[in-house]
């Protein structure tokens, strides 16, 4: 019961929020320069086709009415046409998401990977050596910026070295991509026993992942470090190291799991960070993901799918945030009573 | 006796040389930006065919591009734009937060509600995602750039200003300044705002690392600065080009500076927070 009183006011916060998002999504959209009507035309129309145009288009209606009608158009899945590829951007979106899903677990992946043990190490042996360089690594990581920390790992892994693919999309040259059930092709490849496509594919997978991880390890390691620092401290933990529980299983059975807790909290914020280097890191790679294919639309001025990918990023900001809200109330009780 | 009260000063100069560092390696490239027609080697348009796509040596330190372009010289450029922008973002987004969030944490009820559902909005977008957005609806210009950044900046300074003045206005010296007969606006701008200041400062510091990155992403990926203009981002898009061919010189260096740059500024915002606000000492 405690837990849907949670919910429900939770969703009370989310929904106006969504609003907003939507009606900013709006205002970027339709009331900013740049009359949607003359771009759809051309530069070479006269004044009276684009008038024909606006009337078409709605544009002569108040901005009230434009606004509903740009969020029923939402609610039916209808984010817009692209002019540069001619198709609904809802299709080249769909098209392109699993591409841009599997670079962002990949990275999540390697950043929880490398980003906990540093953070559970730092705590343990605090002011040690492995400390700085845990700190080190967290400053240095969030001020490099990932187009650089990108090419730089080109450069020497592709360029030099000679160990990594060219970034040139998902597979490799002359690769079939497997049979589509999950469209993540690690997964797919793994599913269907398709070793040749597995390897390529972890393959390419490769440097826009550590890329990516990399940039959004140091909040999770910071994070673990200074809540493992907490519950070391704690009666419970003196009291298993006083039974004589074996070390290994003190830090990492009974003060990690607890630590884990908050760390779930920042999630969210790394998974705005993860939407955001997407972008950059996809067209750094020319990965063939909604991040790339939004920035594509930028240099060749197609709004439809800015101003969709803007949107739909900031939905699933608002869902993932939400979803990791709900968690954190069902992990931890205290919570929902706040 | 002097000597002795300015020891603990020292030694907490001394224990923080790193930010001492940090804050001469701004102060030189500030300067070095600022005076960069005397100080550059080369104008940053200087194109010399002999010297196209010169390896980093004695004439040219950071090598040249495929025009000739000296890179230093471009580099020094650069830090015109690159500073100004994230200075003016900073600034803007700190002014304009700061006054909403006085106004939230003075008004309370209706007022704030409005205001934080704003700003639940607002920061409902990734900042780079929306900065992007803002910056395509605008128009393409370094200005446009300026106000999107700091647009995705102002809810960090509202919230912050609005909790501080939450806490402060319950202790008991505000309960004592308002119980002489202080005036409300004498109450807000002599006694609270002040103590709300530090963790401002802080913020502030650390955003201008966040602005410099915001930059040179947006003009990354092909947004703001247009040609020939240097500054640090797109000159490593520039670079990107050739690393195929092996030119490492030409995304290597202009990135480096602002790894630099926002390293800089990180460091000296870490050491202000634990030198104005000692509750946050030990906390990273």
């Amino acid at each position: 019961m405690a837990f849907l009183a949670y919910f429900l006011r939770r969703l009370s916060l989310v929904i106006p929020t969504l609003v907003g998002v939507t009606f900013i999504t709006f205002t970027l959209t339709y009331v900013l320069p740049g009359n949607p009507a003359v771009v759809k035309a051309g530069p070479l129309v006269s004044p009276e086709v684009v008038k024909e145009l606006e009337k078409q288009m709605g544009l002569d209606q108040p901005a009230w009415v434009q606004y509903g009608r740009y969020i029923g158009g939402i609610l039916h899945g209808d984010l817009g046409e692209s002019s540069s590829t001619g198709r609904p951007v809802l299709e080249d979106f769909k098209q392109r998401l699993p591409a841009t899903l599997e670079l962002t677990l990949a990275s999540l992946l390697i950043a929880m990977a490398l980003g906990v043990p540093l953070g559970v190490q730092s705590a343990v042996h605090r002011d040690t050596a492995i400390d700085h360089i845990g700190r080190i690594v967290g400053v240095a990581g969030v001020a490099m910026p990932t187009f650089w920390t990108g090419l730089l790992a080109l450069y020497v892994f592709f360029y030099l070295l000679g160990v990594a693919p060219a970034p040139l999309g998902r597979l490799g040259p002359g690769i079939e991509p497997p049979h589509a059930i999950t469209r993540l092709y690690v997964v797919d490849s793994l599913l269907t026993g398709n070793w040749r496509a597995l390897g390529s594919a972890l393959h390419q997978l490769m440097l826009p992942s550590l890329t990516l991880g990399l940039s959004v390890m140091a909040p999770i390691a910071r994070m673990v470090r200074s809540t493992m620092l907490e519950i070391l401290e704690s009666d419970y933990i003196k009291a298993a190291w006083a039974a004589g529980i074996p070390r290994r299983r003190v830090i990492y059975g009974d003060a990690l799991a607890n630590a884990m807790i908050p760390v779930i909290t920042i999630l969210g914020i790394v998974f705005g960070f993860l939407m955001a280097g997407n972008a950059v890191v996809e067209s750094v790679f020319a990965w063939p993901g909604i991040g790339n294919y939004a920035i594509v639309a930028l240099m060749t001025k197609d709004s439809g799918p800015i101003q969709s990918f803007v949107l739909f990023v900031a939905l699933l900001y608002v869902t993932v945030n939400f979803v990791i809200d709900l968690l954190y109330g069902l992990i931890d009780p205290r919570i929902r009573l706040e | 006796m002097a000597v002795a009260a300015l020891s603990p000063v020292w030694r907490r100069l001394r224990r923080n040389w790193l930010s001492i560092g940090a804050l001469a390696l701004i102060a030189l490239m500030a300067l070095a930006a600022a005076l960069a027609h005397w100080v550059a080697p080369y104008e940053p348009d200087d194109t010399d065919a002999a010297a196209a796509l010169a390896v980093p040596n004695i004439h040219h330190w950071l090598g040249t591009d495929i025009y000739g372009r000296d890179l230093l010289s471009r580099i020094i450029h650069a830090g015109q734009v690159d500073l100004t922008v994230a200075l003016g973002a900073t600034a803007l987004a700190l002014v304009i937060g700061c006054s909403v969030g006085v106004v939230a944490g003075l008004y309370r009820g209706i007022v704030d509600l409005v205001i934080m559902r704003c700003v639940d909005s607002v920061m409902a977008f990734p900042a780079f995602i929306l900065a992007m957005a803002i910056t395509a609806a605008l128009g393409n210009s370094v200005t446009n750039v300026l106000i999107a950044i700091a647009i995705t900046q102002i809810p960090n300074y509202l919230r912050l200003i609005r909790s501080e003045i939450f806490r402060i206005r319950e202790m008991e010296y505000a309960d004592a300044a308002r119980v002489v007969g202080n005036p409300a606006w004498r109450l807000m701008f002599i006694h609270l705002l002040p103590n709300a200041l530090p963790p401002i400062i802080v913020q502030g510091t650390l955003a201008m690392g966040y602005a410099l990155l915001t930059m040179a992403a947006l003009s990354f990926i092909g947004l703001g600065i247009q040609p020939p203009q240097s500054e640090w981002g797109s000159m490593t898009a520039e670079g990107a080009q050739y690393i195929v061919t092996g030119e490492w010189w030409l995304f290597l260096f202009p990135g480096l500076a602002i790894v630099l740059m926002v390293l800089s500024f990180n460091l000296i915002g870490d050491s202000l927070r634990d030198f104005l606000d000692p509750r946050m000492r030990g906390v990273r």
